[in-house]
């Protein structure tokens, strides 16, 4: 059935992939919107001979699709099939799955396993999509991510973000490190350490580059690192305060937040450090800049009707242009982070003495509250929209929270000692 | 191997962070202004044992200016300090002080930056326009990144809510 191909590439390789009569975005019969409290009862059956690996594939399938709170975990004991031939359908309908997980892990030489996975739809008997893939030992994780997304993406008509990356800043002690891990906070890793604060990280378009703020030289300098390399280039290092780096959509351009001439004011400048321009011109505080998806808007916090409000502008705005108001309820709205769509915004609502993580509807400006916490920070968008992931406080301690979109759901990153703050959800990667 | 530990909590979390009093709150007669002795031995000495800066009696002993939470205002309270210090800028011209503007650490981090630049631009305008000159001040921010006091409670927040006054050299 499949071809077995040695490969010397640290890379997936799908060496086969089958379809079978149904489109990309084949749905169950069971409708989960509309609240999202409804959801999908999958049964995820151990893959064949996976106990032989250091990392059991279904184990990171099931987390990945339960973290996301549009699924139902079906207990598979008892039952074991591997392939389409050996399901007896009737026992699963009887469990309650609508979808059914099956597949095989075969260890091959030089490091290497061949993953077979098929999702099966119970009600139609029939497979929905499937994979096989042979990836390097060391890549497991990834490969499991990967057939989460596929398995999301088949039910539910989304993309899947279990492949994609975050980034947070991890303090402990006096140490700051700049740190990346997978959506899960596995295969974390720092980019960058020291002894000075870090803030306000943000990834490039692509995913190679992450900009952010350090204190390094006892002033808050903006710098872009190249992820691979971990070469670094300082792009906004004027007189007084460089912060606030927020990407275009294209990759080209950041806004940035100086003091330069005086006050805190958005610009604009080329990613490698030329061609400064002022974009905002008011005697208030302009900060926390971010793209809107087409890269015509900024939308932005600013105190220049008194109290820390979000604001719009064009990136074309020229020195008579009035940016337009675009919070009301209360007097504390900063911290903006369009949708993927750019129909919403998220942002740090204060509310009764609580900053809350809320997202405003931009065409009919109406807010929902999405959490209860006392301090949270940085609402960072998933790429499909789906979650939202901010910094906030738990004991005193600082940790992660990722809330979905209707405030259903919510998941926890902590570490064992020290704070996590400034998250910031990186983009979706074509695959190759 | 891993340090992070994915935990899913479902259902909507009411995440209350503890309100925890820490008694530890540091005393305003220490921390940034800690850099020379009581004695004032790292300025000269005037004839009553104290440098004019130092001398605890002397209005240019307090250094630091506290706000209201979101406020970049001076309060009267802090007006005649910073007077006073503009006119010792004003009448030693080789002096120089760098305004440290600090937030506590709820909201925004960005814009808690901004927030602290406010309050040493804010400290700055009224040194200038009280004889001080420009050359001889630096109004830089530290936002909420370097706390005085730690703890979730008002009295470590408005600790933090401040611009220190720093001469160079002491």
């Amino acid at each position: 059935m499949s071809t077995h191909s040695r490969t010397q590439f640290y890379c997936l390789l799908t060496v086969l992939l089958w379809l079978v009569c149904t489109p990309l975005h084949a749905r169950l019969n069971i409708e989960i919107f509309g609240g999202g409290t409804e959801r999908i009862p999958i049964a995820i059956v151990p893959f064949a001979d996976e106990n032989r690996l250091q990392q059991r594939v279904t184990d990171v399938v099931a987390a990945d699709l339960q973290r996301s709170g549009l699924f139902r975990l079906i207990d598979p004991t008892g039952l074991s099939p591997y392939a389409p031939a050996e399901v007896v359908y009737s026992d699963w309908t009887n469990r309650g799955a609508s979808a059914l997980v099956i597949g095989r892990t075969i260890l091959m030489p030089g490091g290497q396993v061949e993953i077979q996975f098929r999702l099966m739809d119970v009600a139609k008997q029939a497979q929905l999509t499937g994979l096989a893939t042979v990836v390097p030992i060391t890549q497991l994780r990834a490969a499991a991510h990967r057939i989460a997304d596929i398995i999301y993406e088949a039910l539910t008509g989304e993309v899947g973000v279990f492949s994609t990356r975050i980034a947070y800043v991890l303090k402990q002690g006096n140490k700051y490190a700049l740190q990346i891990a997978d959506s899960d906070g596995y295969n974390e890793h720092s980019i960058i350490e020291y002894t000075e604060p870090i803030i306000s990280p943000t990834w490039s378009p692509d995913g190679s580059q992450i900009a952010y703020v350090s204190f390094e030289n006892k002033k808050p300098v903006v710098y872009v690192q190249t992820i691979a390399t971990r070469q670094r280039k300082a792009v906004a290092n004027f007189a007084g305060s460089n912060s606030a780096p927020a990407w275009s959509p294209d990759g080209k351009t950041l806004a940035v937040v100086l003091s330069l001439h005086g006050g805190s004011q958005i610009y604009l400048i080329n990613a490698d450090g030329s061609g400064l321009r002022r974009l905002t011109r008011s005697s208030g505080i302009d900060t926390e800049p971010n793209f809107s998806p087409d890269g015509r808007h900024i939308i932005f916090t600013s105190d220049r009707g008194g109290s820390p409000q979000i604001y719009r502008i064009p990136v074309s705005a020229t020195e008579s242009t009035t940016a337009e108001r675009l919070t009301f309820e209360g007097n504390y709205n900063v911290s903006p982070d369009f949708s993927h769509d750019g129909k919403s915004f998220a942002f740090i609502h204060r509310h009764q003495g609580r900053f809350t993580v809320a997202v405003q509807d931009i065409a009919t400006r109406q807010v929902q509250i999405l959490t209860n916490s006392q301090f949270d920070e940085s609402p960072s968008f998933a790429p499909n929209g789906r979650m939202i992931l901010h910094a906030t406080e738990i004991g005193g301690r600082g940790i992660l929270s990722a809330v979905s979109r209707d405030g259903q759901t919510r998941q926890h990153l902590s570490v064992q000692t020290g704070d996590i703050r400034e998250p910031a959800w990186g983009p979706l990667l074509k695959q190759k | 191997m891993k340090t992070i530990a994915g935990i899913l909590i479902i259902g909507l979390l009411s995440a209350c962070a503890s309100q925890t009093t820490q008694p530890d709150v540091e005393d305003r007669s220490t921390g940034a202004d800690s850099g020379y002795g009581a004695d004032g031995s790292a300025l000269d000495s005037g004839g009553t044992g104290f440098h004019p800066l130092n001398d605890p009696n002397s209005i240019l002993s307090q250094r630091s200016v506290f706000y209201d939470f979101d406020s970049y205002t001076v309060n009267h309270d802090y007006r005649p300090m910073v007077i006073a210090h503009a006119q010792y800028l004003r009448d030693n011209p080789n002096a120089q002080v760098i305004l440290q503007g600090n937030t506590d650490e709820r909201g925004s981090r960005e814009y808690n930056l901004a927030l602290g630049q406010r309050r040493a631009d804010g400290v700055k305008n009224i040194m200038t326009l009280s004889g001080a000159r420009e050359s001889q001040i630096e109004a830089v921010s530290l936002g909420e990144e370097k706390p005085r006091a730690y703890g979730s409670n008002e009295s470590a927040w408005s600790e933090n809510r401040r611009t220190d006054i720093l001469y160079r050299g002491e």
